[in-house]
């Protein structure tokens, strides 16, 4: 491992891993509370259109991703407020026409077509130094938004009917939510890819959540989470030659089936 | 003369197709203590939903202290029907409580000493302070509606609106809790959803009974008019407790 930290897409790649690690924490514990991680699939998806456009356009891919799941989160949320009870059907729908969009704009892309694997199943290994340096200001604005406005972020999860009632603007807050996982779920392509991005959103919250009493010390403890997934997958995939964003989601999945299989015995022995 | 507390207007609102509520007009004034009382589905938690700007209505006005409900908001408290929600979230009690200390005006801040002392005061009053910082989930439904209630209390209102806040205690925090409001009725206006006539024949000074309509009763008397309505088939009405009538005597009414 240490002989590979040589390389500069070796350090690149640990110093992408943490930061998307952070925000993956936090944002990936308000979407396991808020139950939206449908939707947080969904944004992830509908990006791979923005992906196609930019190709076809001809500018940036994560410029093109990151604008179409800012667009698409806020008709998801649009949506899911409006019509509650088949909200679910309306983002499935919107899921699938945005990957089927962008594979249609890459195929009338004229000429060399970038390799698409690496958005569908994340290149961590081929981050620029100049990603890293947009990711870190991501990071510090997804952070400070959900320290300042931290008491509210919990009320809106908890009871957004007593939230509303005292007179905070939960819609607001639930738009500003959907707005920073669409601002994540780029981040987090790059590592794991938009496939797997819903595994690393959720996985470590879903952990975190059994053994921590207080929304922040959850996301402090997904993070870290995280941050252990991200690593000990990046050894493997090195060390064994595997596709790297596969091994991080199947560190945190065999992680997950631990503990679950920790805590059904945990209870079994209450119980005896 | 103060504004009255709640001021309905012809309101109508129904659920899709479904008429909930018909030309429902009442005034209530500052310094009542309301329970309302109807049958399952009759329009109870929508009228409460309405007073909290949760739903607006199709027809007519709502005027909370004066004020449209989203204006008024600062000024309400309000406890839930339903506590069983969320039971995994991890949130300690007091945390809960502290919701109670959130307002639009103060976004961004941190919880003050004094919001701290406020929630303290009321899980005290409550008896769950020993309990401040179990999570949520690993209380008993009884307790959480404690909590619940401690959180409404905490909101500092001038309106106390309370779906049902007996439905999960057990009968000592009851009394506790009635003899808590009727105190706190000294300054606060106080409407309370139940199911429990008892209570409102001993507690409440003015009742409304709620089946699409809406009948309001002044002086706090449960009319044989009202049960009729609220339950469609006939009802003994036994008091518990204190040996007392339910229904005047006929003659004796007026």
């Amino acid at each position: 491992m240490w002989d590979a930290l040589q390389f500069e897409f070796m350090r690149n790649a640990l110093l992408a891993g943490v930061l998307v690690s952070i925000s993956c924490g936090i944002i990936g514990s308000l979407i396991v509370v808020n139950r939206i991680v449908f939707i947080s699939g969904g944004i992830a998806h509908a990006a791979f259109g923005g992906i196609g456009l930019a190709l076809f356009c001809g500018f940036s891919p994560l410029l093109g991703a990151a604008l179409f799941s800012l667009a698409v989160s806020m008709i998801m949320g649009a949506v899911s407020l409006k019509h509650k009870e088949r909200s679910d059907t309306v983002i499935g729908v919107l899921w699938a026409i945005g990957m089927a969009t962008g594979i249609i704009l890459i195929d009338m892309t004229p000429g060399y077509h970038v390799d698409v694997m690496s958005y569908l199943f994340g290149s961590i290994l081929a981050v620029p130094r100049s990603d890293i340096w947009i990711m870190i200001p991501l990071d510090m604005a997804i952070l400070l938004t959900v320290l300042i406005f931290y008491k509210e972020f919990t009320a809106m999860s908890y009871d957004d009917g007593f939230a509303f009632v005292v007179g905070l603007p939960v819609k607001t807050l639930y738009f500003v939510l959907l707005g920073m996982t669409a601002v994540a779920t780029v981040m987090i392509m790059q590592v794991v890819g938009l496939i797997l991005v819903i595994a690393l959103l959720t996985i470590p919250p879903y952990i975190a959540e059994k053994y921590t009493k207080s929304l922040g010390k959850m996301m402090v403890v997904s993070s870290f989470l995280g941050i252990i997934f991200t690593l000990v997958g990046l050894w493997l995939s090195y060390s064994c030659n595997l596709t790297s964003g596969a091994t991080i989601i199947l560190v945190a999945g065999v992680t997950f089936f631990l503990f679950q299989a920790i805590n059904f015995i945990k209870n079994r022995s209450y119980r005896l | 003369m103060k504004v009255p507390a709640i001021e309905m207007k012809g309101i109508c609102f129904s659920y899709q197709s479904t008429p909930v509520l018909e030309d429902v007009t009442f005034t209530l004034k500052q310094g009542a203590f309301l329970g309302i009382i109807g049958p399952n589905g009759g329009g109870k938690t929508t009228l409460l939903k309405l007073l909290l700007g949760m739903v607006k209505p199709e027809k007519g006005t709502v005027r909370v202290l004066g004020e449209a409900p989203h204006a008024a908001k600062h000024r309400v408290g309000y406890l839930p029907q339903n506590t069983d929600f969320n039971v995994n979230f991890p949130i300690s009690a007091m945390d809960v409580v502290l919701m109670g200390r959130l307002s639009r005006s103060r976004i961004g801040r941190r919880y003050s000493r004094e919001d701290r002392l406020k929630a303290e005061d009321t899980l005290k009053m409550t008896g769950m302070w020993d309990h401040r910082h179990t999570p949520i989930g690993q209380l008993s439904g009884g307790q959480r509606q404690r909590v619940f209630v401690a959180r409404a209390l905490a909101t500092d209102p001038e309106i106390l609106f309370l779906d049902e806040p007996t439905a999960s205690v057990d009968q000592e925090f009851e009394t506790n809790l009635f003899d808590f409001l009727k105190e706190l009725n000294k300054r606060v206006t106080i409407v309370i959803i139940t199911h429990d006539v008892g209570v409102i024949s001993r507690y409440v000074n003015s009742v409304a009974c709620i089946n699409r309509h809406l009948i309001h009763h002044e002086e706090g008397q449960i009319t044989a008019e009202m049960v009729d309505m609220a339950y469609q088939c006939p009802v003994d009405l036994i008091a518990h407790g204190i040996p007392h009538r339910v229904l005047p005597i006929h003659g004796e009414e007026g």
